[in-house]
């Protein structure tokens, strides 16, 4: 589903990724790991094509498409969705009217129909069931004002509207306890299916207690260092990043 | 014969048409002398920099409009608020329209400055009142004195309140190849009394019309106004607006100006505080483009201790547009514990399109909060990104966060019928498709 070779990028003439190799196949899960300023967000923000970013070298494909000339929504329009580490506050717009924007837009990209107000409704009020979220949630601004965790599992709630192809977590975990971790994974592992591909990014091995990889990479100076099983995560806990940081510069 | 003097020429036809013994007059007189000595102001007085008038002192504009010049209700229909019950003041071409109109004498005074300057029932509280916050040296606020004849007079006593809102609207019809209004508006809400105003111009036709007008709100001991003005004329129009608010202790007024559309918009917004505990709110949207002007000049004069003002303008400006930001704000010495907020943030979207912003502080008062900062920019790449990354184009997720960013003003919009058509307004205005439920 998603191939990427060689893929150096930067930003500011400052060289990020110094050539990822990774390949994700339908209904697979990916976990990426590594200590902070390893690469891992901006792994996730040069797929989605964040402009920031000049790749340099290397190709992403997605079912064989390559993206590189791709606008954002139009990779968003093929089936990749971003989970923000940070989500942006939007004042004014509510999670519902936001929510039947980008659903309309996508089906409009498709040469679809809007979707009916009612069908709509349905599946916001099936979604955020699922969720766990309260349909006064709905009505706030995005984002705005929401506490960290809240606004993780409204990064979830647009997944899970949106289905993607290739969802990319990038640091859910972060700032959610443990009941909305719980919920969050939930929601994920409901998504999961043969058609479709995960990408976990994280700092820590507790979501992938709940979102359990198939295979794990250890990103680490801009290159992927090290890949296993779901087994390497338990192994990063537990004796941390230093020894991959050592093996790599050997 | 310039504007100028064709103003001063008219006084003595003016004069035709209004009672010479009514004390008013005398008022008037002071008036016309007073304008006749400053004349219009040009740029290089410091309040008018960034305004020129020149343009519009060119054009040969008739002072006294017409009489006759009636509207169907049907063809003015959009302009009302009609989603909300409401009292009316309608003026057609500066005349009143009885036939467009709703007022009232139940309880509350919601009715015509013709008849208040004209009544004997009415004459001690225009001499109580009228004029009395109004600049006095200012040369437009005395032009528009020299003349003023109509207008909408709303008097609200002591712990009442109108059963609903009420809208003031001025149409011009274009009967007259260029036309000069000068409304005169008188608002007077006593002790624990309460209000709503929505006030609009609106032109009907390209025939050019320039408005000269003046507002004198009076805000008794807890008395509470909010008072909107949509500002959606055509290019043709040009507005001066000079509001002048007289506050006493624990009264709470707003204003809230919405600037969409007009050839050139001035808005001379001044607030004085004459007693302890008084809030103040002073809110804007402007959303330009094409080659329009707005200029919010805004005052604030804190004279007693422990009161409030809040200012917060946003701006966006397209195309050509020019806008302008002076806020003012006095701190007496004798003002301790004062809280003045003052905000005004502007993205331009065009390389062509101005803005000057300008605080202006002078706090003799030691003891005072007082924040203000101005920003000037384009959008937030991260925001622009994260609604793309959701499959919304770039077009319009730019649309989204102009309209989110001019949107944040409406929260103290405290009638939902108007906030719902702010909000159309604005997403229009930016061509935000939002199939919004508001």
């Amino acid at each position: 589903m998603l191939e990427i070779k060689n893929l150096h990028a930067s930003v500011e003439d400052k060289e990020i990724l110094k050539g990822i190799n990774l390949k994700v196949n339908a209904g697979e899960v990916h976990a990426i790991m590594g200590p902070n300023g390893s690469g891992k967000s901006t792994l996730a923000a040069v797929i989605a094509g964040k402009e920031e970013f000049e790749v340099d070298k290397g190709t992403i494909a997605l079912d064989g498409e390559d993206l590189e000339e791709l606008a954002p929504e139009e990779r968003a329009h093929k089936g990749i969705f971003l989970s923000f580490q940070y989500p942006v506050e939007i004042p004014g717009v509510s999670v519902t009217n936001f929510m039947k924007t980008a659903i309309n837009e996508s089906r409009k990209a498709k040469g679809l129909e809007d979707m009916p107000a009612n069908q709509m409704l349905k599946l916001i009020r099936e979604k955020a069931e699922m969720l766990e979220i309260d349909r006064k949630f709905l009505s706030r601004s995005l984002n705005e004002g929401f506490s960290g965790g809240e606004k993780k599992r409204n990064e979830i709630f647009q997944l899970a509207m949106l289905e993607p192809k290739l969802a990319i977590l990038d640091e859910t975990d972060s700032g959610l306890d443990i009941d909305a971790l719980r919920i969050v994974a939930n929601g994920v592992n409901k998504l999961k299916g043969k058609d479709n591909a995960i990408i976990v990014i994280t700092h820590y091995q507790r979501l992938l207690e709940y979102i359990v990889p198939d295979f794990v990479h250890v990103l680490h100076d801009g290159k992927i260092v090290k890949s296993g099983g779901k087994e390497l995560a338990l192994e990063l806990e537990d004796k941390g990043y230093d020894w991959i940081k050592q093996e790599a510069t050997v | 014969m310039d504007l100028k003097e064709k103003l001063v020429s008219s006084f003595l036809a003016f004069e035709n048409s209004v009672d010479l013994d009514n004390p008013v007059h005398d008022v008037r007189s002071e008036a016309i002398k007073n304008f006749e000595a400053k004349g219009f102001p040009t740029k290089k007085q410091e309040a008018w920099k960034y305004t020129s008038l020149n343009n519009l002192l060119r054009t040969d504009f008739s002072i006294f409009p017409r009489e006759d010049n009636a509207l169907e209700y049907k063809d003015v229909k959009k302009y009302f608020l009609h989603e909300v019950d409401t009292y009316k003041i309608v003026f057609i071409d500066g005349v009143y329209s009885s036939y467009l109109s709703e007022t009232t004498h139940d309880g509350v005074d919601v009715c015509l400055m013709s008849s208040a300057f004209t009544k004997p029932m009415y004459r001690a509280t225009i001499e109580k009142y009228f004029n009395k916050a109004a600049s006095k040296d200012e040369s437009l606020t005395t032009l528009n004195t020299a003349f003023c004849k109509e207008g909408a007079y709303i008097n609200i006593p002591k712990g009442k309140a109108p059963r609903k809102p009420i809208q003031i609207l001025h149409f011009a019809t274009g009967n007259e190849a260029s036309l000069m209004l000068q409304p005169r508006n008188l608002i007077i809400v006593e002790e624990n009394a309460e209000v709503q105003i929505i006030e609009r111009h609106q032109s009907l036709t390209s025939n050019e019309v320039f408005t000269n007008a003046v507002t004198e709100i009076f805000a008794a001991k807890s008395a509470r106004v909010d008072y909107y003005k949509v500002q959606n004329d055509t290019n043709v129009a040009s507005l001066i607006d000079n509001t002048y608010i007289d506050q006493k202790g624990k009264s709470h007024v707003s204003v809230h100006t919405f600037s969409f559309g007009g050839k050139l918009i001035r808005n001379n917004l001044n607030y004085f505080q004459d007693g302890e505990y008084i809030d103040s709110t002073l809110k804007g949207v402007s959303i330009l483009g094409e080659k329009q002007h707005v200029d919010h000049h805004t005052l604030v004069h804190h004279a007693q201790p422990n009161c409030e003002s809040h200012q917060d303008y946003k701006g966006i400006y397209g195309e050509n547009s020019t806008g302008v930001f002076n806020g003012k704000i006095i701190v007496d010495k004798i003002a301790q514990k004062t809280n003045a907020f003052q905000q005004n943030n502007n993205i331009l979207i065009s390389d062509k399109a101005t803005i000057n912003t300008k605080p202006q502080l002078e706090i003799f008062a030691d003891d005072v909060k007082c924040s203000h900062g101005c920003t000037i920019g384009q959008l937030d790449e991260d925001a622009l990104f994260y609604l793309q990354s959701r499959g919304i184009p770039k077009k319009e997720a730019t649309a989204l966060l102009m309209y989110a960013f001019a949107n944040n003003v409406l929260e103290s919009v405290r009638l939902p019928e108007l906030k719902i058509r702010i909000n159309k307004l604005i997403a229009n205005k930016l061509g935000v498709r939002v199939g919004f439920e508001l």
